[in-house]
């Protein structure tokens, strides 16, 4: 069980990790629309999707300035930009129904076109993202500009053809998955069969079909009879990379279950429950709120799965449910700060983690801008800075450290120094090269592995 | 046992302040938040179960060192020139060291050998309460006179330590209520009187030391009594619908709560009927525990 030692230089494999880019307005007063609520890179990481609190989705698209060199820097473009959701009410329980995009996932490509889900708290939405970069041009009925001819000028006959326009990206609305869910949707995934994927809100899951929006099979219920009896929720789902009958859900009690849909309809026996004893010396007020687990993602090789707590990173191996083989503290000197975060709301923050490409590093984030990087080879793990200080193109970021109590060294940062309005919540990992994509509260970060 | 010490602020402020995030999240654009509600009411549940053994061995203290008052007063009237003597060399024999303080104020302090929920308070000596009170600044010593009137009736009694200086047995007591004149008799630390009538007087006469908390509180609950823009959910049609519509809140359930969190926790107390049972002697037991917890959903649920 790790838990790392900070060193000077990179992440992963002595990576050095440099600016790229920043997206996103300048100026500190941030408008809450734009405040970026998921981050996701397609399956090629051609494409990197956010989403906001407004219900706007942004997609960029990666471009490589020269393919043929090796050492190329590659640059992510605004490709398209539309309005995912919009604010709803529910007038029969007077609610509001926020237009926040809580989650993003793409599907693999098929055709020509992109497709992702997006989701706020009660719709799903399937987006087609397609190109045209020709026209159908010479028609005979029509002018240029789409006017009717007068049918009494038409003397001739001419076959209509395609001719090169600008590039256009369009995205429309091909399915809506609405009123599946009474509670707040906190995750989707897409399963490897292509076919299906699975929704989850605080007390049920269900699985839909990608062509069916009238209809979705409830997989998970844990809504007890009695309301009054509610001890946990659920707080994320996911399903298992190659396995199509696998996925995990994760608890606000801090378990995880895996779940086997040959089992039964209703999954609601786990097939194995991922648990770890609470050390008692540990406990406090907060004990409850701080082993809540915010988010789960499976490894890409599907042997492990990661969690995300309040404090800590946890890597569990499928096959072992009474603990973990990996833990790393993100920011332990917080642990006795947990009143403040409390009646500051910070404690609820949910973080996400994610992991590079080939499973050795993963990565996580925090307050004052701060990110982790933990490398599960080598033991080793940084902590970073997404700044606009730090913004000169190919700039090498220089390791952060906090300093948790006692002498504050030189460059060190103090505890009580920290922002804590300026919270890393979504990053995300190309899945094959070392580029991240890291959001502060409104810009989104790209940072890339230096090349010599 | 949870640890209180790397905690800011006190049992109560957590619990004004996580009512007022439950309050608030009502509010709150989008719906109520299941999952931060229902993590705001582990705190509550946590802060609740350390303020309530903070307030029980307060009381527990106050009623020892009213017995030990009522004794050593009664002591006096038969041998007003030796006894006098030995009784004070008692309890400042007793009073000397603050590992028994420590014993007693288990509530407060981390010890891990302690069984999880059960907050028994069984002072080594019934000498070391008077050290309590003096030592501790948690134990708030009253005014003894006015204890004298209202917790007349002592709570477990394991003072075989009196042995020297009277005849009572180890673990049989009889009390003479000096206000109602009333007996009472102690049999192994359980009281044969019915306690509830006792424990409600002794309750809040325990707020005299902590009247300036319940100010503060009481400021949490006049916020909370004139925010008008109350909508009473109706109820669903459907099992489905909104956890916050599942049971027919109206304007009596949310006064009922709110005033029971004004007269403080401690009005809590006497309406348990549970509770009263498993206070013969015994703090916070699991009984007690339990229906606290089901209370707390019940402001989850609205």
């Amino acid at each position: 069980v790790a838990a790392g030692f900070l060193m000077s230089g990179g992440g992963g494999n002595d990576v050095q990790w440099c600016f790229s880019q920043v997206k996103g307005a300048i100026d500190d007063d941030v408008a809450e629309a734009d405040i970026i609520s998921t981050v996701e890179f397609n399956h090629s990481g051609e494409l990197l999707a956010t989403g906001d609190k407004g219900g706007r989705v942004v997609i960029f698209q990666q471009e490589i300035e020269n393919k043929s060199q090796q050492q190329c820097r590659s640059e992510y473009n605004v490709y398209s930009t539309f309005q995912s959701h919009e604010p709803e009410f529910d007038y029969l329980k007077s609610l509001e129904i926020e237009e926040k995009i809580n989650k993003i996932r793409w599907l693999p490509q098929k055709n020509a076109a992109q497709f992702l889900l997006s989701t706020n708290d009660k719709t799903i939405k399937l987006w087609k993202i397609s190109e045209r970069d020709k026209r159908p041009e010479g028609y005979n009925l029509k002018e240029e500009d789409g006017r009717y001819r007068d049918a009494a000028t038409i003397t001739t006959l001419q076959v209509p053809v395609f001719r090169p326009m600008d590039l256009m990206v369009e995205a429309s609305p091909r399915r809506v998955f609405a009123n599946g869910h009474t509670y707040h949707i906190n995750s989707i995934s897409v399963n490897s069969d292509n076919e299906t994927y699975l929704s989850a809100d605080d007390l049920r899951i269900n699985m839909w079909h990608l062509e069916i929006t009238d209809r979705s099979f409830n997989i998970v219920d844990i809504k007890p009879a009695n309301m009054e009896e509610l001890t946990e929720v659920i707080t994320a789902a996911e399903f298992h990379p190659h396995q199509c009958n696998t996925f995990v859900y994760s608890s606000s009690k801090g378990t995880i279950r895996l779940c086997d849909m040959r089992a039964s309809a209703l999954c609601d026996k786990h097939s194995k429950l991922f648990e770890e004893p609470e050390d008692p010396s540990n406990r406090s007020f907060f004990s409850e709120i701080i082993s809540s687990i915010s988010d789960v993602k499976f490894s890409h090789n599907g042997r492990y799965m990661m969690t995300r707590d309040y404090l800590s990173v946890k890597i569990w191996d499928l096959n072992m449910e009474n603990r973990p083989v990996e833990t790393y503290q993100v920011h332990e000197y917080l642990r006795s700060k947990l009143c403040s975060l409390y009646e500051n709301d910070c404690i609820f923050d949910k973080f996400e983690c994610c992991w590079n490409g080939n499973d050795s590093v993963v990565m996580t984030g925090s307050y004052n801008n701060f990110f982790r990087m933990l490398d599960r080879s080598q033991r080793r793990d940084v902590t970073l800075e997404a700044s606009r200080e730090s913004c000169k193109p190919r700039q090498v970021l220089k390791p952060r450290r906090v300093c948790a109590g006692g002498k504050r060294k030189k460059d060190e940062i103090s505890v009580d120094s920290l922002d804590f309005n300026k919270k890393i919540l979504h990053t995300a990992w190309h899945p094959q090269e070392n580029i991240i994509a890291v959001a502060t509260t409104n810009n989104l970060y790209i940072f890339q592995e230096k090349v010599n | 046992m949870i640890n209180t010490m790397e905690c800011a602020v006190d049992a109560q402020s957590l619990i004004s302040i996580s009512l007022r995030k439950i309050h608030n999240s009502r509010t709150q654009r989008g719906g109520i938040k299941l999952h931060k509600n229902l993590l705001v009411s582990y705190v509550l549940r946590n802060a609740r179960q350390v303020y309530m053994n903070e307030k029980y061995a307060e009381i527990y203290r106050m009623q020892q060192y009213e017995e030990v008052m009522t004794v050593c007063n009664e002591i006096q009237e038969l041998n007003p020139l030796d006894l006098v003597e030995d009784c004070e060399e008692q309890t400042g024999d007793c009073c000397g060291s603050a590992n028994e303080s420590a014993s007693l104020c288990g509530a407060l302090l981390p010890v891990s050998h302690q069984a999880p929920s059960v907050q028994h308070i069984q002072p080594s000596s019934a000498c070391s309460v008077p050290l309590a009170l003096q030592s501790e600044e948690v134990c708030k010593s009253p005014d003894p006179s006015f204890y004298r009137s209202c917790c007349a009736e002592p709570y477990p009694v394991s003072n075989c330590d009196f042995s020297p200086v009277n005849n009572m047995h180890c673990n049989k007591t009889t009390v003479l209520d000096l206000d109602t004149h009333v007996v009472t008799t102690v049999e192994n630390g359980y009281l044969h009187q019915d306690c509830c009538a006792s424990l409600q007087q002794c309750c809040q006469g325990a707020q005299s030391p902590a009247k300036k908390r319940k100010l503060d509180f009481g400021y949490y609950v006049s916020e909370i009594e004139e925010v008008p823009d109350f909508t009473p959910c109706k109820r669903a049609k459907f099992e489905d619908s909104s956890y916050a519509c599942t049971e027919p809140l109206d304007t009596s359930n949310i006064s009922n709560l709110i005033s029971i969190f004004g007269s403080g926790f401690t009005g809590l107390v006497s309406r348990q009927a549970d509770l009263e049972q498993a206070l013969n002697g015994q703090f916070c037991s699991k009984q007690a525990l339990a229906s606290l917890g089901a209370w707390t959903r019940a402001i989850v649920a609205f």
